[in-house]
């Protein structure tokens, strides 16, 4: 589905990821750990095309597609979503208005109207964000939740969700959890994330640590309890 | 990214053509006694408005160009023809147009919105109105929709009493040009009671080359009346400048409520420079939308005298400077008794190295007591080299029970927000359209429904091309 080769990002002129080799596939979730600092918004930033974030060395494949070079736009139009650690208030523009101007020519307006709220619903988020400016006046679990619910709207295949469990009350991590781990089927999921508590309501294939903006250490969903019980010096890797 | 989008800019301007027009008459270049004379000759106005234009010309000439705001002092008085009469007769129909001046309108599309959603429309082009009419059902309500023409020979009384009581000519310089030569514009008459149920609509166009518009607008509302008029403008673009001086007088009696929507499109060579204040008396409310979107400066100041008691004044605006374009707009409140309430909400959007500045005045007199007083305005920077100031003046001289609220503030559409709505598949130019969209939603949600489509499709078309 999505393959990193040597891949080396600089922001600012400061080298962050160091050649990353890994290749995400399709039905599969993953889990990205690793201490503050260690690269992993940066990992998902440079993959959803963020433009402060250049790739100096090595390439990103998506469905064999190189994208290394292509606009954010495009990623997400061929099928890449990243949901934000903190999502941004967009004022005087619902979420309705934001979705349909990403979908323009492609969904019916009303159509699309009767989907949100549909989804607003499955995920519990209150009716009168849908007619607010997007994530004014949200909580932290509902600003995760609009993009949850904008994520599911646009259909994506690989998705990552960078830090979606941060700033959540355990209610709406259930909700959140558990909706990730009903609409995985068929695509690719990463979740980017300190903790373990969200990997309670969806089971990682793999976990993926990062240090220093190096993929150090990948293994099965043990290694999530690990690092959670003996932090990541317990796992003897090179810093 | 394309160089294309940078060319389409100059052709985006929808309403940048012009018709080769033939005028009746067509004034020299030039101001000078005779030309103003002449003005009234043609109109065949009565001795007294003569009088007062030549009054005014005195006061013009005599009057220093303003010391503040932008530079205007590319206006070449000597190049400008002051005066063109394009027909005859005004009309009643629109075939009745000559071929080129209906072209103009069907293009622009004001027979489709008076049949659609208008109580009457006026339309005017270059010196004069050269088509006006009201539904049936509004002039049977007594109220009068006409030119201003033709309100100072049919309705002497009503003229005199009000016209140039607000604004005098020695104002301002521009007053003063305009009561000197102004020709066209609108005389709204509502009878206590009425309440006019659907906009009245007037249309400017200026057409010739290095022209100047003077139209002059007089509303008044009587006790617990209510009307809503629309303005809208465009012009031909030309590498010469035009200059627009209008003059906007409006009564609102007590209890009554006067909301007036400006849609200002000007080309991109056209001074705007234009006087608007109203008298709001007890207990009645007037309302300024003001959208300035076109021109090369604008300089407009929408003012509200609050002299009864609980009366309410309220500007609500939109100024969008693009490339080589400054929009120096604001609001004046003026609070003269008990009880008035004052509410500026401005919204700006520079790019490309366009400027917009707010410059308001608020006074609130000794006496006006239990006044309220809020002013917010925001800035939208879509770029570094476009610039926004902000120039709040407040005058506060009664202290008990006065309120005042005033908010401002600056916003870049920044990296992260482009990027937050890329990652949803957005590209930047219909991102940034978005944006500014949701920025002047507040205001834009005031505005009646087709001009507010009107209004996103300009912001639109001058968001194209942003990208670069």
């Amino acid at each position: 589905m999505l393959k990193l080769t040597n891949l080396s990002v600089t922001a600012g002129n400061k080298q962050i990821l160091h050649k990353i080799n890994f290749e995400f596939e399709q039905d599969k979730v993953y889990a990205v750990m690793g201490p503050n600092g260690s690269g992993k918004s940066t990992l998902g930033y440079s993959i959803a095309g963020h433009p402060a974030y250049e790739v100096v060395n090595g390439s990103i494949v998506f469905n064999n597609e190189d994208i290394t070079e292509e606009e954010p736009e495009k990623r997400a139009e061929k099928g890449i979503f990243l949901s934000f650690q903190s999502p941004l208030q967009i004022s005087g523009v619902t979420v309705f208005q934001l979705l349909r101007l990403a979908l323009e020519g492609k969904v019916d307006p009303l159509e699309l109207k009767q989907r949100i709220e549909r989804i607003a619903k499955e995920l519990k988020i209150r009716d009168e964000l849908l007619s607010r400016s997007l994530n004014e006046g949200a909580s932290g679990g509902e600003r995760k939740k609009l993009e949850l619910l904008q994520a599911v709207v646009l259909d994506p295949k690989f998705l990552i969700f960078d830090e979606i469990d941060t700033g959540v009350d355990v209610d709406a991590l259930k909700i959140i959890g558990q909706y990730i781990d009903k609409i995985k089927s068929g695509r690719s999921i990463v979740l980017i994330t300190h903790y373990n508590r969200i990997l309670k309501y969806i089971n990682p294939d793999y976990v993926l640590v990062l240090a220093n903006g190096r993929l150090v250490k990948v293994g099965e969903r043990q290694l999530a309890h690990q690092i959670e019980e003996q932090g990541y010096e317990s796992l003897d890797i090179k810093v | 990214m394309p160089d294309i989008q940078q060319e389409d800019i100059k052709f985006d301007y929808k309403y940048g053509f012009s018709v080769p027009a033939r005028y009746v008459y067509k004034a020299d270049k030039g101001l000078s006694e005779d030309v103003v004379a002449t003005i009234s000759s043609y109109k065949q106005e009565p001795a007294w408005m003569k009088e007062f234009r030549l009054k005014s010309l005195a006061v013009f000439q005599s009057k220093a160009m303003p010391g503040w705001g932008p530079d205007l002092s590319e206006i070449d008085f000597k190049s400008i023809t002051y005066y063109a009469k394009p027909i005859d007769n005004q009309v009643k129909s629109w075939q009745d147009l000559p071929e080129e001046i209906k072209q103009t309108y069907d293009k622009i599309g004001v027979p489709q919105a008076e049949r659609d959603f208008l109580a009457g429309v006026s339309a005017q082009f270059d010196s004069e109105v050269v088509y006006e009419n009201m539904k049936k059902e509004i002039a049977k309500l007594g109220v009068i929709f006409c030119d201003m023409d033709t309100a100072v020979k049919k309705y002497p009384k009503i003229v005199k009493k009000y016209f140039g009581k607000l604004i005098p000519p020695a104002d301002n310089k521009f007053a003063a040009l305009n009561s000197a030569v102004w020709s066209g514009g609108s005389f709204v008459y509502v009878p206590e009671g009425v309440k006019v149920p659907m906009p009245l609509q007037a249309y400017f166009r200026i057409n010739a080359e290095a022209f100047g518009q003077f139209e002059r607008t007089l509303i008044i509302a009587e006790k617990g009346s209510f009307v809503h008029y629309v303005e809208g403008c465009t012009a031909p673009i030309y590498s010469t400048s035009s200059l627009h001086a209008a003059v906007v007088e409006i009564f609102v009696h007590p209890s009554a409520r006067v909301r007036y929507t400006t849609v200002q499109n000007w080309s991109s060579n056209v001074y705007n420079l234009v006087t608007k204040r109203s008298r709001v008396e007890e207990n009645a409310v007037m309302e300024w939308v003001d959208c300035n979107i076109g021109s090369k400066v604008t300089m407009k100041y929408p003012s509200c005298y609050l002299v009864g008691r609980g009366a309410k004044g309220e500007v609500l605006s939109i100024a969008y400077a693009n490339e080589n374009q400054i929009q120096d707009t604001g609001a004046k409140m003026i609070h003269l008794a008990p009880n008035t309430k004052s509410r500026v909400v401005s919204k700006s959007i520079s790019r490309a190295g366009g400027r917009c500045s707010y410059r308001g005045l608020v006074n609130v007199n000794p006496g006006a007591y239990n006044s309220s007083v809020f002013v917010s305005c925001d800035a939208l920077l879509l770029d570094d080299k476009s610039r926004t100031d902000t120039y709040p003046y407040m005058k506060i001289r009664e202290q008990k029970g006065v309120e005042i609220q005033h908010e401002a503030t600056v916003e870049r559409i920044g990296e992260e927000k482009l990027f937050y709505l890329a990652s949803r598949g957005i590209d930047k130019q219909a991102a940034e359209g978005l944006l500014v969209q949701g920025f002047v939603e507040p205001v834009a949600k005031e505005i009646p429904l087709e001009y507010a489509v009107e209004l996103n499709r300009l912001l639109k078309v001058e968001m194209a091309g942003s990208v670069g």
